[in-house]
């Protein structure tokens, strides 16, 4: 709806191309995807904004390096196959990367264009690449082509979980013609990219071709096999894995550790998110997974998952949905894209704002929250400003349902299970920083459960590292 | 082939029954204590089911199942040679189980006393003397009797009705159990909610270590979402991976019953809706 005339050819100072998308009144009261991607002609208005530096800042601010202006002057060639391959050689999940990495803070932060001007969107381009190739067969896909190697079934790696870092890490094994079987705890495979990341952000249909694509070269998937449950690390050792890849995302929620938290309708995000995304919940009864349906909703938190959350809500049917996020809007962590959708659909902002205390009626039933009025103080070891309580400052908002998405810390499933393994003082898997090795040789880990709650395109770098590495060590 | 049903044993007709499931890698696995989570169908939502018994040489695993809502009556459904959709598991801590100088009582109500079946055994494996304590309304709804007389020396049975057993409580003939038994090294109270929270007041005065196997809604199972979480001695705890078991004396059972109501709308909604498109697939059939 909002595509402007494309930027006249060779015009590169002007304002970068939008991006059509479903309008707010009518997105807001279904599930799918609000951004709908570039057209060919729209992809290409953009794609000539390049400047094609000879040294891209851009490619350095990606954490897989992907060589931007390669891509990108293949677009303006009419080359879409050309433009994908040049992105898969580093990246594994193109269609993921293009709709969620926060490209503000990353590629798009360092463009040269940016300084002046709007910075090429980057972002919306890679993702154009990649949804115009996820039709092609799934070997010519990944490879190009019927270069899909035999695999070589003696050498076999394991991975543990099936989120982002985990399918990086089976994407390039599986490219070197080495056996990896992924073993996921859930019953679909995807890691937050399905249970967590809503449809209409990621449809599940992108993640699940990327998927069926590794299939179709040979990766083996396992649903319902918990790590250190169903199968420990060590025991995968000794079945012959030649390497254990640990990729299980950083799932334990964190709550406010304020009175009246366990009233019903209080949800951690990933409770809410699970039942809505992974559940279905969002087509009961069709689907039988259940969820409350607030009609006033605070959602506490300030990143993407309070967003995703609070843009759930509202698509459930709530009557109003507030933030409440204890510093003010400029330190949000949240994508800029989700925020400003965010407030385009109706969010209600309460931004230095803490929760102090849930009330609830006699049978258990969460009726409202107070807050506390919070002000900026003295940045502190992050370096961002911190939340300090105004005394005596507080206000009552009545709701039916509360989404917590503070944070999460580590899953300590498989550290317990995995006698020896090291881990950090907050239960986060020790992993060195180039290889992705743990303590243990043979064993790896990288994503969420490495460095905490990071982002999609971190994971990814981290299980790439790891990847080349056990192939170097089996391949030679 | 995983997760087909081998064996079905109705055990209350149309309330509850027993499956034995082809689970080689779960059976390996199993501990007392531990449970699976369940689907039924595409679309289906995940349940929890305590494991009842499992066999590794077999490569099988037990479940019993009281048929409550949608879930449990689509698997009610099934019979051998069926598959179940997704079966996941072991999950759950595992119950403390080592040699004790006393012995150990378990008591179990209703569909409880088959998780508490597993448990049982266990104590019975590590040398325990273990006295079953079971109760029912009535004698035709009492599971796992023989089951408990293999492994226990004694099995108290009480009957709201008086048709087996002492009619009574199972809390009476546990309070009984407590006063005349020279030394009681645990008492362990599987069952309904009231039960529990009922076995912790009589053990109460006794001193006695009191477990309690929690079954709040539960999720994903691994502690990745928090609804399934209970406070305990003050504290919240996630009942999928700090528990199920937990100090019996410690438990907020007022809340944990409330949780265990928070979707009853949407469950009943959901199971209605069955039964009406269920009538219809028995008539196609
Ligand atoms: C709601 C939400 C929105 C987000 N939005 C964005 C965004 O817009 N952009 C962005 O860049 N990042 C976003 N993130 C963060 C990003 O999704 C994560 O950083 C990333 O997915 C981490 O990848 P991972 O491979 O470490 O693990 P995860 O994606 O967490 O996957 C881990 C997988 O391991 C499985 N698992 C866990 N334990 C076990 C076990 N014991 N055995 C077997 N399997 C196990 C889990 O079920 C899961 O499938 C968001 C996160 C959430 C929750
Ligand atoms: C660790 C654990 C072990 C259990 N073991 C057994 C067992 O061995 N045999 C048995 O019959 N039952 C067991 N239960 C209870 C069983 O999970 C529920 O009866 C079942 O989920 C009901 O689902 P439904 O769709 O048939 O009924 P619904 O109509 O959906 O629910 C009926 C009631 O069951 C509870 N319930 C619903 N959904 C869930 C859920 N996802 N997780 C937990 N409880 C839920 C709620 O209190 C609800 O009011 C156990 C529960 C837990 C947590
Ligand atoms: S069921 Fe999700 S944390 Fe326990």
């Amino acid at each position: 709806m909002s595509a402007n005339a494309p930027t006249p050819k060779g015009k590169k100072t002007g304002p970068r191309t939008p991006m059509p998308e479903q309008a707010p009144a009518a997105r807001v009261k279904n599930f799918s995807e609000v951004a709908l991607g570039y057209t060919p002609d729209l992809a290409k208005a953009e794609a000539v904004r390049c400047l094609s530096c000879k040294k891209p800042p851009c490619r350095k601010g990606c954490p897989v390096e992907i060589d931007i202006p390669g891509f990108i002057a293949r677009i303006v060639a009419n080359d879409l196959d050309g433009a994908y391959k040049v992105i898969r050689e580093t990246n594994s999940l193109p269609a993921v990367c293009g709709r969620v990495c926060p490209q503000e803070v990353q590629c798009e932060g360092q463009c040269i264009l940016g300084k002046k001007h709007e910075p090429v969107a980057i972002g919306r381009l890679e993702r154009f690449v990649a949804d115009a190739h996820l039709s092609a067969s799934a070997c010519e896909t990944l490879t190009g082509g019927d270069e899909c190697k035999l695999v070589r079934e003696d050498l076999k790696v394991a991975c543990i979980g099936s989120g982002p870092s985990s399918l990086t890490v089976a994407g390039y094994l599986a490219a070197q013609g080495i056996k990896v079987t992924v073993f996921e705890a859930l019953h679909e495979l995807g890691g937050v990219l399905v249970y967590g990341i809503p449809e209409f952000r990621l449809p599940k249909a992108i993640v699940r071709q990327e998927i069926d694509a590794m299939r179709a070269q040979g990766v083996e998937f396992k649903t319902n096999w918990v790590g250190g449950m169903t199968i420990t690390v060590p025991e995968l050792l000794e079945q012959g894995y030649k390497a254990v890849f640990i990729g299980v995302g950083a799932g334990l929620p964190k709550f406010l550790g304020v009175p009246g938290e366990n009233l019903i309708g209080m949800f951690s995000a990933n409770e809410f998110l699970t039942r809505v995304n992974l559940g279905r919940a969002y087509k009961f009864p069709e689907a039988d997974t259940p969820v409350i349906a607030g009609k006033n909703v605070v959602v506490f938190g300030g990143g993407n998952v309070a967003m995703d959350a609070a843009r759930t809500a509202m698509r459930l049917g709530a009557d109003a949905v507030t933030l409440a996020y204890r510093r003010g809007e400029p330190e949000m962590p949240a994508r800029k894209e989700e925020l400003h959708h965010a407030k385009e659909e109706g969010l209600i902002l309460k931004c230095l704002h803490g929760p102090i205390e849930f009330t609830g009626d006699d049978k258990g039933y969460l009726t409202g929250v107070r807050l506390q009025k919070m002000t900026l103080g003295e940045p502190d070891a992050s370096g961002r400003c911190r939340p300090v309580v105004c005394e005596g400052d507080t206000c009552e908002v009545p709701c039916d349902m509360a989404v917590v998405a503070v944070g999460t810390g580590a899953n300590p499933l498989i550290p317990q299970t995995t006698p020896g393994l090291s881990v950090n003082k907050w239960g986060y898997i020790e992993a060195d920083p180039e290889t992705g090795e743990t303590n243990m040789p043979g064993v790896f880990a990288g994503g969420d459960i490495v460095t905490g709650a990071a982002t999609v395109i971190s994971a990814m770098g981290a299980g790439r590292k790891a990847a080349k590495e056990i192939a170097r060590r089996l391949l030679g | 082939m995983a997760n087909t049903i081998l064996r079905k044993r109705s055990l209350i007709p149309g309330t509850t029954s027993e499956l034995v499931v082809d689970a080689p890698h779960i059976a390996a696995k199993a501990r007392p204590g531990n449970f699976v989570i369940l689907r039924v169908c595409p679309d289906g939502e995940r349940i929890p089911l305590t494991i009842a018994d499992a066999d590794p040489t077999a490569g099988t695993i037990t479940i019993v199942y009281l048929v409550l809502g949608k879930t449990t009556a689509h698997l009610e459904t099934l019979g051998e040679g069926d598959g179940i959709l997704d079966l996941c598991g072991p999950l759950g801590r595992a119950t403390d189980i080592h040699k004790l100088p006393g012995e150990v009582i378990c008591v179990g109500g209703g569909t409880g006393i088959a998780a508490m079946h597993h448990i049982a055994k266990g104590h019975h494996k590590a040398g325990n003397y273990v006295v079953g304590v079971i109760g029912a309304r009535s004698r035709e709804l009492l599971l796992f009797y023989d089951e408990l007389k293999a492994i226990c020396p004694e099995v108290l049975v009480s009957t709201n009705d008086g048709s087996f057993g002492r009619q009574g409580l199972v809390t009476e003939l546990l309070q009984e159990r407590l006063k005349n038994s020279p030394l009681v090294s645990e008492v362990v109270g599987v069952g309904p909610v009231p039960m529990m929270e009922a076995v912790a007041k009589v053990t109460k005065p006794f001193g006695v270590k009191t477990t309690v196997s929690l079954n709040s809604i539960m999720v994903d199972g691994i502690g990745m979402c928090g609804a399934c979480r209970v406070s305990v001695g003050g504290k919240t705890k996630f009942a999928c991976v700090d528990g199920p078991e937990f100090d019996g004396q410690l438990v907020d059972y007022r809340e944990l019953s409330q949780r265990l109501g928070a979707f009853k709308p949407q469950e009943q909604r959901s199971y209605e809706e069955f039964k009406k498109s269920h009538v219809c697939k028995c008539t196609h059939s």
